[in-house]
């Protein structure tokens, strides 16, 4: 039987499934929006514990219908929202400072990718935040487009474009950071 | 063309290095916040199949087996939370099966027990009771001088008739000082005289040396005195054993009580 149908036959029984399932998701949709494992974490629990509120008030009929993913990233979104209200709006900040800028005495290292993690995360880090939020859902965390529209609440349309344009600016960073390796091998081989 | 393609391909292949897998705990510690984080298993047990349930804090009501419904049914009026039966046996849940119900394993550490709802003085007694050697036998009366409350002989009795983790807490190794066996929340006396055979102990002598007047055996070579089942006693060969009935009779005779046993007068025997 499907999750969401187990779900409004007996919710304490089959919740812990859902975490189970869904907690991938769920963590990585946090920290796309809050940028460290430490807060993800807080976010990630919090909204597990919303959603099982939320699930016991909702009649039967309208869990059985429910699109379980997009519904939890959307939560996950809303308590990341919360959880930074009171502080700093760009919390992901940290991500990009624990990343070192690119040493210019060592583009051999970034040439070999060593690295492929580091690179990805300060290529993010430079992106708009709307844009960013927007990429790491569709393209780290896997979420479709109409997952992503019905998680962030916007047009199918908008939330497109904002990860074409995103991945765009996204390539335009990679292009240059290539562009900077190569040049300095050049200068190197002569 | 192809080439922008392979690009937005190892554009996407990069991102996806970004992702990280949620910490181990995270959905233990969500079922806990919830109060879903309770679990029951079905094992085997010295006199037939036993549910054992289980959550953060350990193992917190054992049944002998029978309806699983029924068993959910009771934790969730014990407890106010449900139990789902769980797929495996964790490990540490394991290990305390293996080592308090069956000494399979030597005991290492604090058993992990959930006795925290438990009012005080219930819970010293289960955890006395739980000091108790497989194969051996303590009065109710032993228990209640052992936790400074020598006269709470009565409380004792009921405090393990409630006993919500039977076998692991072996209160089936608390009988009556004159030899009956005494009450057993388990499944009653039959079934106490049962766990204990099953454990190697001589259920018989349970009441025919209190029926002779023998509460306590001593040896005439160490001159140390011992209950009956005490693991000291039993090596006292026959013709060093010299029986006793009461503490002040071991005294008269220069006789001192075996340290790991530790026997006591019941309240009210003590002339």
């Amino acid at each position: 039987m499907e999750l969401s149908h187990r779900l409004a036959d007996d919710l304490d029984g089959c919740f812990a499934d859902l975490v189970e399932e869904h907690q991938d998701l769920v963590f990585g949709v946090a920290l796309r929006a809050v940028g460290n494992r430490a807060d993800a974490e807080d976010v990630a629990q919090e909204s597990f514990v919303r959603a099982y509120r939320a699930l016991r008030q909702y009649p039967a009929e309208r869990v059985k219908g429910m699109l379980l993913r997009p519904w939890l990233a959307r939560i996950t979104l809303n308590v990341a929202r919360n959880h930074f209200r009171a502080r700093r709006p760009l919390a992901d900040l940290d991500v990009a400072l624990e990343v070192p800028a690119p040493a210019r005495e060592e583009p051999v290292v970034l040439a070999e990718r060593r690295d492929e993690r580091r690179l990805w995360m300060r290529l993010m880090a430079g992106l708009p935040e709307r844009q960013r939020l927007a990429v790491g859902l569709r393209h780290v965390e896997g979420l479709s487009y109409p997952e992503l529209a019905n998680a962030l609440d916007r047009p199918l349309g908008s939330v497109k474009s904002d990860v074409h344009r995103g991945v765009r600016l996204l390539r335009a960073a990679f292009e240059a950071e290539q562009r900077i390796i190569e040049t300095s091998e050049t200068r190197k081989a002569v | 063309m192809n080439e922008a393609l392979t690009e937005a391909r190892l554009i996407t292949r990069g991102l996806r290095t970004l992702h990280e897998r949620p910490p181990a705990g995270l959905a233990a510690s969500i079922n806990e916040a919830l109060g879903l984080g309770d679990h029951y298993v079905e094992l085997p047990g010295p006199i037939g199949p036993l549910f054992v349930a289980f959550g953060a804090r350990g193992i917190s009501m054992i049944e002998r087996g029978g309806d699983p419904g029924s068993f959910e049914e009771q934790f969730r009026a014990d407890f106010g939370r449900p139990v789902r039966r769980a797929a495996k046996t964790p490990a540490h849940i394991e290990r305390a099966i293996e080592s308090r119900v069956w000494g399979r394993q030597a005991r290492r550490g604090p058993v992990p027990l959930d006795l925290e709802r438990l009012p005080d003085f219930e819970r010293q007694v289960l955890l006395k009771t739980l000091e108790i050697p497989r194969g051996e036998v303590r009065p109710y009366a032993w228990v209640a001088a052992e936790i400074g409350r020598p006269l709470a002989v009565r409380a004792v009795g009921n405090a393990l008739a409630r006993n919500p983790v039977p076998f692991v807490v072996p209160c089936h190794r608390v009988v009556r000082s004159d030899g009956r066996i005494g009450q057993y929340g388990a499944g009653g006396p039959e079934a106490k005289r049962a766990v204990l055979a099953t454990e190697g102990l001589d259920t018989d002598e349970l009441w025919r040396l209190p029926a002779a007047g023998v509460r306590f055996v001593g040896s005439d070579t160490t001159h140390i005195f011992c209950y009956p089942s005490c693991r000291n006693a039993r090596r006292i060969t026959p013709e060093h054993r010299v029986p006793f009935r009461s503490v002040e009779q071991t005294r008269r005779a220069g006789y001192r009580p075996c340290r790991s046993c530790r026997p006591v007068d019941a309240p009210g025997r003590a002339a």
